[in-house]
C-alpha cells in the first residue's frame, strides 16, 4: 500500500520535473539557439526583408501597405490616385490587427461591399466592372497582402500614368518587370509586389 | 499555364514527395519507439524528470504519467499567460484574463491550438517560446505515445504492459519533431520567415504614413506548429501571415510538414506488428478520403459559388494572392483533416460546399490523415469498428491482428466514437439555444451562423483550432465551453485508447486461419471507408443539412 502510493507521488512529480526540462529544452534553448543561427546565417530574411529608398526604412517587401491621401495629422482620406492601389483590407495594413473578414459568401453586408468596391474601383481606374478582377474586390486573408494579380495592376496602368504625367506605355512596361511568376512554374500564383512596384514607379516619375 | 493545371501539379508534386519520404520515415520512427538503447542526452533528461526508462508500464500507470505531465504542462501554461507581465520580451502586454487563460492553456495542452486571442496584441515572445512552442512539441509527442502504446497492444502477448509513457514522451520529441524542427527552421528562415526577438518599430510609408513591423521567434514555433499538428499561428492571421509563410514554396513546404508524420506513422504500424501490408491498408483509407477531399475542395473553390463570390469574380476573399485558389484549398483541406487548424486563408469565406468540407474533414474525427499519432489511433479504433461489422455479417468472432475483439473491446470503440460527437452537439445546441452567445455570431442572416458554432465545438472537442471565425469567441460562456470540449476530446479518448491497448496486451495471439478477415486487401480498405463514412454521416447529417449543405444549395 505505501509502495503503491509512493509510485503515485513519483509519476505525479515525473510530471512537474519532466515539464521543467523541456522547457529549458524546447522552450528557451531550441528558440535562442535557432534566433542565433537565423541571425548569422540570413540576417536580412529574420529581420523581415526589409525595404530601404535612399538608406531609409520604409517597410517590408513582405507585408503590404496602404497607399492613400494623407491629411495634416497622416490619418487617411481615400486611394491616392499617383499610386498604384493594394487590395482591400479588413486591418487597413496594420500588423498589429492581422487578420481577415470572416464574411460567408451570402452575407448580405459583404454581396453590398463588393458590389461598391467593383463600382469604385472601376470609376476610379475609368474602366467597366467587367474588368475589375476578383483581387481587386475581395480582402486578402492577413489584411497585409503585399501582392495584387498582374490583371488589378494593369486597369491602374492609365490612371497612374496620367496622374504622374508619364508615358502610358512606360508605366505599362514597368507593371510587366514587376510580374512575378510562380515558384517553379507551378506552385501558387502569378502577383505583383506593389510596395516594389510603386517604389519603381517614384524612381521612373522622379527620373523625368 | 492556367491555374488548374498549375494545380494538379503542385498537388501531385506534394504526393510524389510524402510518397517518397514515408518509407524511410516510418521505418524510422518504428526504430525509435522499438529501440532499447538511451542516448547519453535521453539518461540526462530520465535522471532530471527521475523516471527508470526501462520499466514497463501497465496502462493505469501509463495514462496516469500522461495525465500527470498534461495537467502541469496546462497550469504551466496558464501561469505563465497570468504573469506574462513579469516575464523577459513580454513587449509590455497585460496577463491575459482568467477564462481566456484557461481556454489557451486547455487549448495548447491538448493538441488543439483553438486561439480565442490576437497573437500579435496579446502575447509576448516569452510566452511564444518557453509556453506555446513547448507544448507545440510535447502534445504531439503525446499523441504520438498514445498511438505507439496501442500498437504494443496489438503486438505484445499476455503482457499487459505497453510501454513507458516517459521513454515515448523524450523520443518522440528528441529523436523525431526536434530535428524536423531545426530543418524546417533553417528551410523556412531562408525562404523569408521572420526570426528575431525585436519589439514592433513603426516606420514611415512611401505615402507618408506610418507602420508598425513587427518581431518575433516566429519561424521556429511556425514550424512545430505545422510538424506536430498544432496550428496555433504566432499572429492572428495564423498561416495567412507573410512573416510565417512567405511564398508560394513555403506553403507547400507547410504543408508538406502537416502531412509528414501523419502520412508516416502507418508505414511505422506496419513495421512495428510486422506486416507492411497492414500498414498499407490503413494508409490507403487515410488518403483516400484525403485525396477526394483536395479534389473536390479544389474544384468548388476555383468554380467560386456564392452570390458574392459571384459578384466578385472568384473565391478570393480571405485568401492570399501569392498562393491563389489552388495554394488556399490544399492547405485548407490538409489542415482541418489533420487536426493542424492552422490556415492560410479562412474557412468562413469559402463557398458554402467548400465550408462544408472543412468542416466534414474534422468530424470525421481527424482519421485522414489526422494528428500526429491521434490519426493513427482514431484511424485504428475505426479499423477495429470495421472488423466487427465484417465479423456479424459473416457471424465470426472479430479479430484484428491476431487479437479478438471481444464485447469489452467493443464497449470502449463505443464510447470512442461516441464522447466527441455527443460533446459537439450538446454543447452547440445549448450555444444556439442561449440569446447571448448567438450575440456573437457575425453572418447570422444565412445559415452560416449556425455553420459558426457549429465549426467551433467541432473545430475544439476533435482537437483542430481551426475557426469559421466570425464567432466572437472570446467571451467568458465560449472560452470556458470550448476549454472543457478541447479536454474531453483529448484526454477522455486518449483514456479509451489506452485502456484498450491494455486490455489487448494482455490477450494471447489468435492464430490466423483460412477464416479470418484478411485485413490488408482493397475490400477492408473499402469496408473501412464505408464505416467512416456512414458513422459519421449518420452523426452529423442533420447538422450539416441545416448549415453548409443549405448555404451551398441555396
Amino acid at each position: 500500500m505505501a509502495t503503491q502510493t509512493s509510485t503515485r507521488i513519483r509519476v505525479f512529480l515525473a510530471g512537474l520535473r519532466a515539464l521543467l526540462v523541456l522547457t529549458v529544452i524546447l522552450g528557451i534553448a531550441y528558440p535562442l539557439a535557432m534566433t542565433g543561427l537565423a541571425q548569422v546565417a540570413f540576417p536580412d530574411q529574420a529581420d523581415g526583408s526589409k525595404v530601404k529608398v535612399d538608406g531609409k526604412e520604409v517597410g517590408s517587401s513582405l507585408i503590404g501597405q496602404s497607399f492613400d491621401l494623407r491629411d495634416a495629422e497622416g490619418n487617411s482620406t481615400g486611394p491616392d490616385p499617383k499610386w498604384f492601389q493594394p487590395r482591400p483590407s479588413a486591418g487597413s495594413y496594420d500588423p498589429l490587427a492581422s487578420g481577415a473578414s470572416n464574411y460567408g459568401p451570402e452575407n448580405l453586408e459583404f454581396i453590398q461591399l463588393v458590389k461598391d468596391r467593383k463600382a469604385a474601383v472601376a470609376e476610379f481606374n475609368g474602366v467597366t466592372p467587367e474588368q475589375v478582377p476578383a483581387d481587386a474586390v475581395t480582402a486578402s486573408g492577413s489584411g497585409l497582402d503585399p501582392h495584387i494579380s498582374e490583371a488589378y495592376a494593369l486597369i491602374q496602368v492609365d490612371r497612374v500614368a496620367k496622374e504622374r504625367g508619364l508615358d502610358p506605355a512606360a508605366v505599362r512596361k514597368l507593371v510587366e518587370e514587376h510580374v512575378q511568376g510562380r515558384v517553379i512554374g507551378i506552385l501558387g500564383e502569378e502577383r505583383v509586389n506593389v510596395l516594389d512596384l510603386n517604389i519603381a514607379l517614384q524612381k521612373a516619375a522622379a527620373a523625368k | 499555364m492556367s491555374s488548374t493545371v498549375a494545380g494538379i501539379l503542385q498537388i501531385s508534386l506534394l504526393i510524389a514527395v510524402l510518397a517518397a519520404v514515408h518509407r524511410p520515415f516510418g521505418d524510422y520512427m518504428a526504430k525509435v519507439y522499438t529501440s532499447d538503447k538511451h542516448t547519453r542526452p535521453e539518461k540526462w533528461i530520465y535522471k532530471a524528470i527521475g523516471a527508470n526508462p526501462d520499466s514497463g508500464q501497465r496502462w493505469g500507470i501509463y495514462l496516469r504519467s500522461v495525465l500527470a505531465f498534461s495537467m502541469f504542462s496546462m497550469l504551466g501554461l496558464y501561469a505563465l499567460l497570468r504573469f506574462q507581465d513579469k516575464l523577459p520580451w513580454s513587449l509590455g502586454f497585460q496577463p491575459m484574463k482568467a477564462d481566456q487563460a484557461f481556454n489557451t492553456a486547455a487549448s495548447f495542452t491538448a493538441n488543439t491550438n483553438w486561439q480565442s486571442y490576437s497573437g500579435e496584441s496579446a502575447v509576448g515572445h516569452m510566452v511564444q517560446m518557453a509556453g506555446l512552442t513547448v507544448q507545440n512539441f510535447v502534445s504531439a509527442a503525446v499523441g504520438m505515445a498514445v498511438a505507439v502504446a496501442l500498437i504494443r497492444g496489438f503486438v505484445r502477448v499476455r503482457s499487459g504492459e505497453i510501454g513507458n509513457f516517459w521513454v515515448d514522451l523524450v523520443r518522440g520529441t528528441v529523436r523525431i519533431l526536434l530535428p524536423i524542427a531545426v530543418i524546417g527552421t533553417i528551410v523556412l528562415v531562408a525562404s523569408g520567415t521572420l526570426q528575431n526577438l525585436a519589439d514592433p518599430h513603426t516606420v514611415t510609408t512611401l505615402d507618408g504614413g506610418t507602420q508598425a513591423i513587427t518581431g518575433g521567434p516566429v519561424a521556429s514555433q511556425e514550424v512545430i506548429k505545422l510538424a506536430g499538428t498544432n496550428g496555433g499561428g504566432f499572429y492572428n492571421a495564423n498561416s495567412a501571415h507573410p512573416f510565417e509563410n512567405p511564398n508560394a514554396f513555403t506553403n507547400l513546404f507547410e504543408i508538406f510538414l502537416i502531412l509528414v508524420i501523419p502520412f508516416s506513422l502507418p508505414r511505422a504500424f506496419g513495421t512495428m506488428v510486422g506486416s507492411a501490408k497492414q500498414g498499407y491498408a490503413i494508409l490507403g483509407a487515410m488518403f483516400a478520403i484525403w485525396f477526394v477531399a483536395v479534389v473536390l475542395m479544389t474544384w468548388t473553390e476555383m468554380h467560386g459559388n456564392g452570390t458574392a463570390l459571384e459578384i466578385a469574380g472568384g473565391a478570393m476573399e480571405g485568401k492570399e494572392q501569392r498562393f491563389g485558389v489552388p495554394g488556399s484549398s490544399l492547405f485548407a483541406t490538409s489542415t482541418t483533416m489533420t487536426s493542424t487548424g492552422a490556415v492560410n486563408s479562412f474557412h468562413s469565406s469559402f463557398t458554402g460546399l467548400g465550408g462544408g468540407i472543412t468542416l466534414l474533414g474534422m468530424m470525421l474525427g481527424e482519421i485522414s490523415p489526422g494528428g500526429v499519432g491521434s490519426g493513427l489511433y482514431g484511424m485504428l479504433i475505426m479499423a477495429i469498428l470495421a472488423v466487427f461489422v465484417a465479423g456479424l455479417m459473416v457471424g465470426r468472432t472479430p479479430e484484428y491482428l491476431g487479437k479478438k475483439i471481444g464485447a469489452g473491446e467493443m464497449k470502449i470503440v463505443a464510447l470512442y466514437i461516441l464522447v466527441v460527437p455527443a460533446t459537439i452537439l450538446t454543447m452547440t445546441g445549448i450555444a444556439l439555444a442561449l440569446p447571448g452567445e448567438r450575440a456573437s455570431i457575425l453572418n447570422s442572416d444565412s445559415p452560416h451562423g449556425l455553420s459558426e458554432v457549429l465549426y467551433a465545438y467541432t473545430s475544439g472537442a476533435n482537437n483542430n483550432g481551426s475557426a469559421f471565425a466570425g464567432l466572437s469567441a472570446n467571451t467568458e460562456y465560449f472560452n470556458t465551453t470550448i476549454g472543457f470540449a478541447m479536454l474531453i476530446g483529448r484526454f477522455v479518448t486518449i483514456a479509451l485508447v489506452l485502456a484498450l491497448a491494455g486490455r489487448l496486451a494482455e490477450q494471447r495471439q489468435v492464430p490466423e486461419t483460412v477464416g479470418t478477415l484478411k485485413t490488408h486487401r482493397p475490400l477492408f480498405v473499402g469496408t473501412l471507408v464505408g464505416v467512416i463514412l456512414i458513422v459519421t454521416g449518420l452523426t452529423y447529417f442533420p447538422s450539416l443539412a441545416l448549415g453548409p449543405l443549405a448555404e451551398g444549395l441555396a
